[in-house]
């Protein structure tokens, strides 16, 4: 894999991303993590998660971040969900402030923005970026659906579809396309990315703008689609998760296909592709 | 190019992303202390306030539920026996002696019992109280209509706010009474009621007892309790901490509409 990552210097780059598209991923970037941990920190004030109209809707929160004191006195972080309980001492429910003291809070202070249990500024972080993503999202579909960016790179075709079988299989065995296959996304790729922007990212908006009792208002009721307003606020919650997977499993994906290449075709547009795979 | 080059030259680089990131992780936390950022930020929830405005009809109701969907308890929030000698006074006997005042920029600045109040046009809404740390309950509200008592006392026409005073101190010493304030579009809403009942009984001590405003469209922390005094104002600036409330001046947003 390195062979044949490395052999190709002879500076054939191929353009790969369009200007519009590299600005709008980069905005993208910046702003998940802020939303993420002003997120977390917004949870801390009350840690607790419900389905239903409201918190008092019948059933217990089927996941709470909890402390309470030991009985040696020490504070113990405790994790709730369906019912089980863990002790999730030191990360979740109870974890060390900046005096390095135990003290009961749902996430811990490394993840959180502002590190420090301060809602007021949580809030003002989380709904200026959220605007942000708002605006930059909504950019990003306008453009890939007028433009040809949609048709053109994410929608797969049938060939994309027959190879779905094989696709999966070459990515277990972290085998990546090369040579003309490789200046398209392959299946999986087009799904997920098809996925953050069409279905994840308006999703978690729309949840997130649930829990707005001014935005309830412009159409009585619209939120029992969702099962109610404390079940957009744990949609939302779920939602920022699978953000967080996806991210992962992109960034694991851009360091095993060739960090520099990617990071290089992210930042200038020039992708450099990978030489036909010799059998080795 | 020589391998080991490119490999100190990317361990370098991969150094200087790592504490790039750290850096700016570090920085966000200290910039958050800083006025002028959180002015900036603040820009986000003003934008929200005008679209909000803008989307929203001026009448736009928010949702109303059926008995069954209501909280069992309904949760008391913030102050929930005010520490205040002249209003435990009051309380104790009933409210019977209880004035609500309502002054500032009125033609006919008057005081209501609570029986004057009852007399005027009054609602009943069974609606949810949404908290700004992210909890809700849903509980049921009659009141007097903020509308309809405002029409009474003739407000100026360079009226923009309705402040409401409140009788609970918020500090130990019995000082900083808590206090908000409304525009006055959403003041004439039909939702926005001064309740004095909840759950088809007497508005208890514990959830703001004999009046709390309830205002339908925005967060908890805007639905004053112990409300005692309305003043009319153009410009709140020289009341409180001059962010328009208490939570307000606590570095919360004037509109809590999301």
């Amino acid at each position: 894999m390195t062979k044949s990552k490395r052999a190709v210097n002879d500076g054939s780059l191929y353009y790969r991303h369009s200007l519009p598209v590299r600005i709008m991923h980069w905005l993208i970037v910046l702003s998940l993590p802020i939303l993420l941990m002003s997120g977390l920190n917004i949870f801390n004030a009350n840690s607790e998660l419900y389905w239903g109209k409201s918190s008092y809707a019948g059933s217990p929160p089927f996941l709470a971040l909890q402390s309470r004191e030991g009985d040696d006195g020490e504070i113990v972080g405790m994790t709730r969900i369906f019912g089980h309980k863990f002790d999730t001492t030191g990360i979740l429910g109870a974890s060390k402030n900046q005096e390095g003291e135990l003290e009961g809070r749902g996430f811990p202070s490394w993840t959180t923005l502002p590190d420090v249990q301060w809602l007021a500024m949580a809030r003002r972080w989380h709904l200026f970026f959220a605007w942000a993503l708002a605006i930059t999202s909504t950019c990003y579909v306008s453009y890939s659906v007028i433009g040809r960016h949609l048709r053109r790179d994410l929608l797969p075709n049938k060939m994309d579809w027959r190879s779905i079988g094989q696709t999966v299989k070459d990515h277990l065995h972290l085998r990546h396309p090369t040579g003309e296959a490789a200046k398209e996304y392959n299946v999986l790729q087009k799904l997920a990315y098809l996925s953050v922007v069409f279905v994840l990212i308006p999703l978690i908006i729309l949840n997130g703008l649930g829990m707005s009792p001014g935005m309830d208002a412009l159409l009585p009721g619209w939120v029992d689609i969702f099962g109610g307003r404390q079940s957009m606020r744990t949609i939302h919650f779920i939602v920022s998760w699978a953000l967080v997977a996806f991210t992962a499993v992109h960034l694991f994906q851009v360091i095993v296909t060739g960090f520099w290449n990617n990071l290089r075709s992210m930042i200038t547009g020039k992708y450099r592709i990978p030489e036909e795979a010799k059998h080795e | 190019m020589n391998k080991h080059n490119e490999l100190t030259r990317r361990s370098l680089l991969v150094r200087a992303v790592a504490g790039l990131g750290a850096l700016t992780l570090a920085g966000c936390q200290k910039v958050s202390e800083s006025t002028w950022f959180s002015k900036v930020l603040g820009a986000g929830e003003k934008a929200t306030y005008k679209v909000q405005r803008l989307l929203l009809p001026r009448k736009a109701m928010a949702q109303e539920f059926t008995d069954a969907d209501r909280s069992p308890q309904f949760r008391s929030n913030g102050t929930s026996t005010p520490n205040n000698p002249q209003y435990q006074a009051l309380a104790a006997n009933g409210f019977a002696d209880f004035r609500l005042e309502v002054g500032g920029l009125v033609d006919r600045p008057m005081s209501f019992s609570l029986a004057d109040l009852r007399a005027l046009p009054s609602r009943t809404q069974t609606t949810r109280h949404d908290c700004v740390e992210g909890w809700s309950a849903i509980g049921k509200w009659t009141g007097v209509r903020l509308g309809a008592l405002l029409e009474t006392v003739r407000p100026k026409p360079n009226v923009r706010y309705v402040v409401f005073h409140c009788a609970d101190p918020m500090e130990e010493d019995g000082s900083s009474p808590y206090y908000e304030s409304i525009d006055m579009e959403d003041a004439f809403h039909p939702q926005t009621i001064l309740a004095y009942e909840m759950n088809d009984q007497t508005l208890p001590v514990a959830n703001g007892a004999p009046l709390r405003l309830r205002l339908e469209r925005q967060l908890g922390y805007k639905m004053a309790k112990y409300v005692t005094r309305l003043e009319l104002v153009e410009d709140y600036s020289k009341i409180g901490g001059g962010k328009g409330g208490y939570w307000e001046d606590q570095g919360y947003e004037w509109y809590a509409g999301i």
